[in-house]
């Protein structure tokens, strides 16, 4: 609890400082801008308890989309990063495409994905999918390699498989990366869901975020942001609590 | 058991080991030393069937391929190597199940050394929380819950310290008289491998090749510490430093 309670300190002074700053205008004046468009952290906070329903709605959409799409992006990357290891020849051509790959800015395929998969969750699931896919992919791939020759020997001295090799041995050793693939993924699925959901959607935060947007219902837009923020924090400690579940070793 | 004729290994143009003979019967338990990197981890390699020889014939209770050494030669590596999110039993158990027996029996299995060998009470101890002594312990029952005739064992005990290392020698010694096992023991420690072996060859630096062969006075003597004072002990020690010498120039 400690070390949370500088952090908290922080966030509570900047949310307070935020709050009289706004609801005096002062923000607003120094942003040279209408009040209407400064909301103050209590009407934010009034926006997320009446438009609860509403808010509650699109959140499920979208939470959709980034668990969907996690879990499809995690299955592939793990997929591809186990054919990496065991075909040399499929690393040789692939792992350099897909160490490259990652500084593909893969956020601007989302309106062209639409026109190819329509308007339906279809783009969405892609788009965090291809998201996640990555991080996981390149970091399972460099956790499989990681293993001590030495135990590797061992291993074939003690009669193991290829396959045995890979269970016993370089799968658990890799746990760790495959971890923080994960976590760098399911930081960036939220974005992804938002930008897919803009490219063309009829529900999710993201439509809610720009339809407030266009309205200028600022409390709103921010009330809807805080919902996301509280998506992707609760997912990233899930996925340290199963961590931390999981890999009991370290 | 194991032999080497002309046994020679190079890694491209660098030459680890020229040339080598050995003869151990079965049961028989040989000490190579040499200086550091001479070469003796390839030997072990080349024995244990985890290499092909670029030279020269390497042959394990008859089989000279790959899969034959293998099967016939358990390794045990320099670092102790237990897996850290198995328990020691697990550890012990692993060439079991990877034999296909199921996790019930390999542990019952391997249980029945632990409690011969002293690690009775550890079966459910992570390698982290075992000491060195312990791990290398645990990492030999590994080697010998595998069942193969030949052990061939990579300076097991290096990483402990002195006292720990003359307490993992007498029980070496003592676990090789209750399963006699062939063994081919690395090791840079000239009174560990005249203590605990039979013979020992010593080789040269890089590319390794024998400069001598001894044979050891009294292997593996009940009373360690009265074996290594013997005059005979000693002066065959003086004899393998002074090959070593020799073989370093």
């Amino acid at each position: 609890m400690k070390r949370w309670a500088l952090p908290l300190l922080v966030l509570a002074g900047l949310i307070g400082l935020w709050q009289v700053a706004a609801s005096t205008g002062t923000l607003a004046d120094v942003l040279n801008l209408e009040p209407i468009l400064v909301p103050s952290p209590a009407e934010i906070a009034s926006s997320l308890w009446e438009d609860r329903s509403l808010l509650a709605e699109d959140a499920w959409v979208t939470l959709r989309e980034i668990l969907l799409g996690f879990l499809i992006g995690l299955a592939a990357g793990l997929g591809f990063a186990v054919l990496l290891r065991l075909s040399p020849t499929l690393r040789r051509a692939f792992y350099p495409l897909l160490v490259a790959s990652q500084a593909v800015p893969i956020l601007v395929l989302a309106p062209i994905l639409v026109v190819w998969f329509g308007f339906g969750i279809g783009p969405k699931l892609v788009i965090v999918a291809l998201i996640c896919f990555f991080p996981i992919a390149v970091a399972t791939a460099d956790g499989l390699r990681s293993v001590d020759p030495d135990a590797i020997k061992m291993m074939r001295s003690i009669d193991a498989s290829r396959l045995q090799l890979l269970w016993r041995l370089e799968a658990p050793n890799a746990l760790p990366f495959v971890f923080s693939g994960a976590r760098i993924a399911v930081t960036f699925a939220p974005i992804a869901a938002i930008f897919g959901e803009w490219a063309g959607a009829e529900s999710g935060l993201g439509v809610l975020i720009r339809e407030d947007s266009a309205h200028l219902e600022t409390a709103r837009l921010f009330a809807a942001t805080v919902v996301l923020a509280a998506i992707a924090l609760a997912l990233y400690g899930l996925l340290a609590l199963a961590e931390r579940r999981v890999v009991t070793w370290r | 058991m194991f032999s080497a004729h002309g046994l020679s290994h190079a890694y491209r143009e660098l030459v680890a080991i020229e040339r080598i003979d050995l003869e151990v019967p079965a049961h028989g338990v040989l000490g190579v030393v040499g200086p550091s990197g001479c070469g003796k981890s390839t030997l072990l390699e080349l024995v244990a069937g985890l290499l092909q020889p670029s030279g020269g014939r390497v042959e394990v209770g008859g089989a000279d391929d790959v899969a034959g050494r293998l099967a016939r030669c358990a390794l045990m590596p320099q670092r102790d190597t237990l897996l850290p999110w198995l328990s020691a039993i697990d550890n012990a158990a692993l060439a079991l199940r990877n034999r296909g027996v199921r996790r019930g029996a390999a542990r019952a299995e391997a249980g029945r050394l632990f409690e011969r060998f002293g690690l009775a009470g550890f079966e459910r101890t992570r390698p982290a929380e075992l000491s060195g002594g312990m791990r290398q312990r645990v990492a030999f029952l590994r080697t010998l819950v595998a069942g193969k005739p030949v052990l061939a064992l990579d300076e097991p005990f290096a990483s402990l310290d002195a006292i720990s290392r003359a307490e993992m020698q007498g029980w070496l010694a003592a676990a090789l008289a209750s399963d006699p096992r062939t063994v081919l023991l690395v090791t840079h420690d000239v009174e560990e491998a005249l203590y605990l072996c039979d013979r020992v060859t010593v080789l040269s630096a890089r590319p390794a090749r024998v400069v001598e062969e001894l044979s050891a006075p009294a292997p593996r003597a009940p009373d360690r510490d009265a074996a290594v004072t013997d005059p005979e002990f000693v002066a065959a020690r003086e004899r393998a430093m002074a090959a070593l010498h020799e073989g370093s120039r």
